[in-house]
């Protein structure tokens, strides 16, 4: 596992919710093939009404034109991020654009759950509204073993929450790697 | 220390004496549902984690409905349904209802308790996010993403918090005007859409038996809205009745014990609530029927798990019966069941489904159709900047297809008064 997570913040509000995260008309392309999948990526958080994108401006598109990578990688929401849809596609279009980690004051239990079993990326609880305090653009760093947030652009730290008891799935990679390394599957 | 319902079942499922909230379990799965948004890339990690291994845990306890996006020229769409026949084909899949076949039934959560497949003292997972709607029948059901599908479909186990509990109690009767879903935006509204977050949400109460399963339905299939783990309600007479006509599998009536821990318990007087709306974008949005009256609507939708059953059939059509609808109007009944009986059921001599011809409404095929948007050619789907009021469970922007469009959710008996006016109306004004 890295150390650290490193990359520029895109900010959003509360309860940013799946239908958001990746709108349900593009949940019918294929997650396995390589070049389909990247449509997931192009359209991650386009579901976003464009004056929530990006905060606390707003009018920020996550991904340009017809990319399909955004160029952040930390996303900060507020409280109840990913409510709403069982869509594992949801956490899969945040990793397809590029995302390491989202650092929410709280999640809903699906989405928590999918980005860890699946292992697409951390989900970090922090313990203040940090979508408050840092900016769309803001240099971010996540120091993993210290659960810390660096804000590079404003010289300024916060400490999250221990990730706790999803800990060791995630160290292992995903739900499966966790099994087979705790001897339940082969 | 007493347990709760929920309690118990995880006990139960886990092989456990007991259990308290926050202990993670490993749960037997007694159900794993599935559709065709969610099956096909749970079978493609099942496929990959597994390998030449990749063996189903148990055939029969495995139950795959279409009914997302079925009728639509979307190929990805359609392409995701030949994956689940040709899977359900290699490895023989006893309880696939495929569409296009005599055997397809519809919106899942419907269609499980149909085919008998809710049985109290239960655990059923479903990758969907409203397998809640299953705890009608006293048993713990809840959503999961696909890798945790895949994990189940191979082990038979899933990993699981014991969730902290909350009560919902509802005494005395409920006025006609009055439907389980306006119950359950009054307890949105009050708890707000994280309050139930990894937490259990249980009804009960003399209101809350009185309901028939279709109403009960309605109560716990939006307590994921409310962002719980499960909704659940203990399993009584009618409960047994309705499982007895459909299944021969032994149940289980778990109560919870006097002395069992709540997180909070709330207490409501059935008699004194009034018809409720969630207003746009959000279904804690809550506000009166009487203080939104008049908004212009665009459209009127009626149907989806939670708004597409016969009982919301049976009431809407005393609306229209020998009126006609001012706004377009969506009749999408959730199974296919449920479309057969509105041939069958008949008030004054006239079938529902003549009582909504006459009205002018627009009946469709079973399917979850427009309440989550879908391909760009689903019927009902939300246009640009359109004004709906809908029995749907969600309102989220973007939920019914356009982010620009304004969803209002209300029961079916609001929707009803509402098509016959084309703005918002209060039920109470036609009754």
């Amino acid at each position: 596992m890295e150390k650290s997570i490193k990359g520029k913040a895109f900010v959003l509000g509360n309860n940013i919710d799946t239908d958001q995260i990746i709108p349900a008309e593009h949940l019918v392309y294929s997650l396995n093939d390589p070049k389909e999948s990247q449509l997931y990526g192009r359209y991650a958080l386009s579901g976003v009404p464009l004056s929530e994108a990006g905060l606390p401006g707003g009018n920020i598109p996550f991904i340009k034109g017809e990319e399909t990578v955004s160029e952040y990688s930390i996303v900060i929401g507020g409280s109840n991020f990913g409510c709403g849809s069982s869509r594992e596609h949801a956490p899969f279009a945040l990793m397809k654009a590029g995302v390491k980690a989202v650092i929410a004051e709280s999640y809903a239990r699906i989405y928590y759950r999918n980005s860890v079993d699946g292992g697409f990326l951390i989900p970090y609880e922090a313990k203040e509204k940090l979508n408050n305090v840092i900016s769309t653009n803001d240099e971010v760093e996540i120091i993993i073993d210290e659960n810390m947030l660096i804000n590079h652009t404003t010289k300024k730290e916060y400490s999250l929450n221990p990730l706790g008891d999803i800990l060791p799935i995630i160290e292992a990679g995903n739900l499966f790697e966790y099994a087979r390394k705790s001897g339940m599957i082969v | 220390m007493g347990m709760t319902i929920t309690e118990k079942i995880f006990a139960k499922g886990a092989g456990k004496k007991s259990v308290v909230p926050g202990d993670n379990v490993w749960l037997n799965v007694d159900v794993l549902m599935t559709h065709d948004v969610c099956g096909p890339p749970t079978i493609g990690i099942w496929k990959k984690e597994f390998g030449d291994k990749a063996k189903i845990w148990d055939k029969q306890k495995l139950v795959i409905f279409p009914d997302h996006y079925i009728f639509t020229k979307n190929p990805h769409a359609n392409r995701n349904v030949e994956i689940l026949r040709a899977f359900a084909k290699e490895y023989d899949i006893p309880n696939y209802y495929d569409v296009g076949t005599e055997r397809y039934k519809g919106v899942c959560h419907i269609a499980l308790a149909e085919e008998g497949y809710n049985i109290p003292g239960t655990v059923l997972f479903g990758t969907d996010s409203h397998t809640c709607t299953s705890g009608a029948f006293g048993m713990f059901s809840t959503g999961v993403g696909n890798t945790d599908a895949a994990f189940i479909l191979g082990t038979g186990k899933i990993w699981e918090k014991v969730p902290e509990s909350l009560l919902f109690t509802f005494d005395g009767g409920l006025p006609k005007y009055i439907t389980a879903k306006d119950l359950i935006l009054r307890v949105l509204g009050d708890i707000t859409t994280n309050g139930g977050t990894y937490r259990a949400l249980e009804f009960n109460g003399d209101a809350i038996f009185s309901l028939s399963m279709d109403e009960r339905m309605t109560l716990t299939n939006m307590a994921i809205e409310a962002g719980a783990m499960n909704g659940i309600i203990e399993a009584d007479e009618v409960v047994e009745n309705y499982v007895k006509e459909r299944s021969s599998k032994e149940y289980e009536l778990i109560k919870s014990d006097e002395e069992a821990n709540y997180k909070a318990k709330y207490r409501y007087n059935a008699n004194d609530f009034v018809p409720l709306v969630a207003k746009p974008h959000s279904p804690d949005n809550i506000d009166t029927v009487f203080n939104v009256k008049g908004r212009k609507l665009t459209k009127c939708y009626i149907g989806s798990c939670t708004g597409g059953k016969l009982s919301d059939f049976v009431s809407v059509a005393k609306f229209l019966f020998s009126n006609e609808v001012r706004v377009p109007t969506f009749i999408v009944p959730a199974s296919t069941y449920v479309a057969e009986q509105l041939e069958v059921e008949t008030i004054s001599g006239v079938t529902l489904k003549n009582i909504f011809e006459k009205a002018g409404c627009v009946i469709t095929q079973s399917s979850c159709a427009a309440c989550l948007g879908g391909p760009m050619d689903t019927i009902g789907r939300a246009q640009d900047g359109e004004v709906i009021i809908s029995t749907t469970n969600r309102n989220f922007p973007g939920r019914m297809g356009s982010k620009k469009a304004e969803v209002y959710l209300a029961s079916p008996l609001t929707v009803a008064a509402s098509a016959l006016t084309g703005e918002i109306t209060d039920p109470r004004d036609y009754m």
